[in-house]
């Protein structure tokens, strides 16, 4: 009888990155990842450089965009304030994992 | 009796350094004798038993217990919140130290909270439930859009290595007006400091600073004593300014002659940080010289025209 195959799954990773402007080819000024497949933990602090110089590099390397900031009109007597990272693209990759991986 | 020394209080350049970044760091300005009272105070005694997260509530639940770090009323006048002979109260009494206090908050200001922040290293973390992680990045407190500004005094008694995970911050984050967790999406911030530093450094951070405590990857407790002081009257000029003038005529913008003026006061107040929104450096320029006119008390002081430009209107 032949050794059963192991199962596999997918399970999704998540990268957030915050560039300059509203385009998605400006620079990355801050990111965060998160790992569905549990093969790496990322958390706050745990790297001063960017994994992509641009939004657009992301896309060059397989991650899907998923979602970006709508531009919004400023709010009147409000226009000068500033407060949460404005540009934010959201991505996404499916990996397939081992089903002994699997949570 | 305890000999007082004149505070140092900060100049205009390091005044606008605040006011553009929001923070202040001194090294090491905290000498080992005060460092090592600290310490003995709080440090745990040498134990056999195996380190556990059951131990990181029993060793609070001691320092709070044993310690000298006293209990304090919110409100209390910082003159009169520790034992003199402490080596807090040695600590404040710093001429650095009170000068910063001074030109920062006043010199009446009072206390809002204190607390010794420890970060256990992984033996602590064994076994438990969820993976050591670190503190994700918060402002401290809730939305906040005053003028009027408190500041947290973070002392570090001991040497920080990078391996201890000293508080991380973002610097020229404090005028951003958020809501403490919600920022805690951003795991990285380009530009974003970690503190390593030499034993009895001392960093002052403007109230709304975005900061997160680090991952403690050695054998070793790391400690940082903070307190968070109030002002009890308006912010205005309690610096030293005779370093520069604090009203200067306009300069040439944009098409200038090439020539940096990195110490200028304009300069230090429009010097963007590498994590800013392109559009956005630019209000931050605008918050930054609204600070100063908070701080100087000139209602009409500008650099580089970024409110005089806005502010030409006609009725």
């Amino acid at each position: 009888m032949p050794a059963p195959t192991p199962q596999t799954l997918q399970r999704q990773q998540v990268l957030v990155l915050y560039l300059q402007t509203s385009a998605l080819d400006s620079l990355v000024v801050g990111w965060s990842q998160y790992d569905g497949s549990g093969e790496t933990l990322h958390m706050a602090g745990d790297s001063d450089e960017p994994p992509y110089a641009t939004g657009l590099d992301a896309l060059r390397d397989g991650w899907r965009l998923l979602q970006i900031s709508p531009l919004l009109p400023h709010a009147s007597g409000d226009e000068l304030r500033t407060g949460y990272l404005k540009y934010e693209y959201v991505f996404e990759k499916l990996v397939q994992v081992e089903h002994s991986h699997a949570h | 009796m305890h000999t007082e020394t004149a505070p140092v209080l900060l100049n205009t350049a390091q005044m606008a350094t605040f006011a553009a970044r929001g923070f202040i760091r001194l090294d090491a300005v905290v000498p080992p004798h005060i460092n090592a009272q600290f310490l003995a105070d709080v440090a745990p005694p040498q134990t056999s038993a195996a380190p556990s997260t059951q131990r990181i509530t029993k060793h609070y639940a001691r320092i709070m217990r044993d310690s000298t770090i006293p209990l304090v009323n919110p409100g209390t006048p910082l003159k009169t919140a520790y034992p003199p002979a402490s080596a807090i109260a040695q600590m404040l009494r710093l001429p650095y130290i009170r000068g910063a206090i001074n030109s920062l908050v006043g010199t009446d200001a009072v206390v809002d909270h204190h607390f010794l922040h420890i970060t256990f290293p992984p033996a602590y973390h064994r076994g438990a439930r969820h993976a050591q992680t670190s503190q994700p990045t918060h402002q401290d407190s809730t939305i906040d859009p005053r003028q009027a500004f408190d500041v947290q005094l973070f002392y570090f008694p001991q040497a920080v290595t990078a391996a201890m995970g000293g508080t991380r911050f973002v610097p020229g984050s404090h005028l951003r007006i958020v809501s403490e967790a919600a920022l805690a999406r951003y795991q990285n911030i380009r530009g974003q400091q970690h503190v390593v530093c030499p034993a009895g450094t001392v960093l002052f951070f403007h109230m709304g600073l975005w900061h997160g405590g680090g991952l403690n990857q050695s054998e070793d407790l790391r400690y940082l004593f903070k307190i968070r002081l109030c002002p009890t009257a308006r912010q205005c000029r309690l610096w030293d300014t005779t370093d520069q003038p604090l009203s200067t005529g306009a300069r040439p913008i944009f098409w200038t002659d090439g020539a940096t003026q990195a110490d200028h006061l304009f300069s230090i107040l429009t010097h963007p940080e590498p994590w800013y929104e392109a559009d956005t450096s630019r209000l931050e320029f605008i918050n930054r010289i609204k600070f100063w006119r908070y701080l100087s008390g000139d209602e009409t002081f500008d650099a580089d025209y970024w409110l005089t430009r806005i502010e030409n209107e006609f009725k």
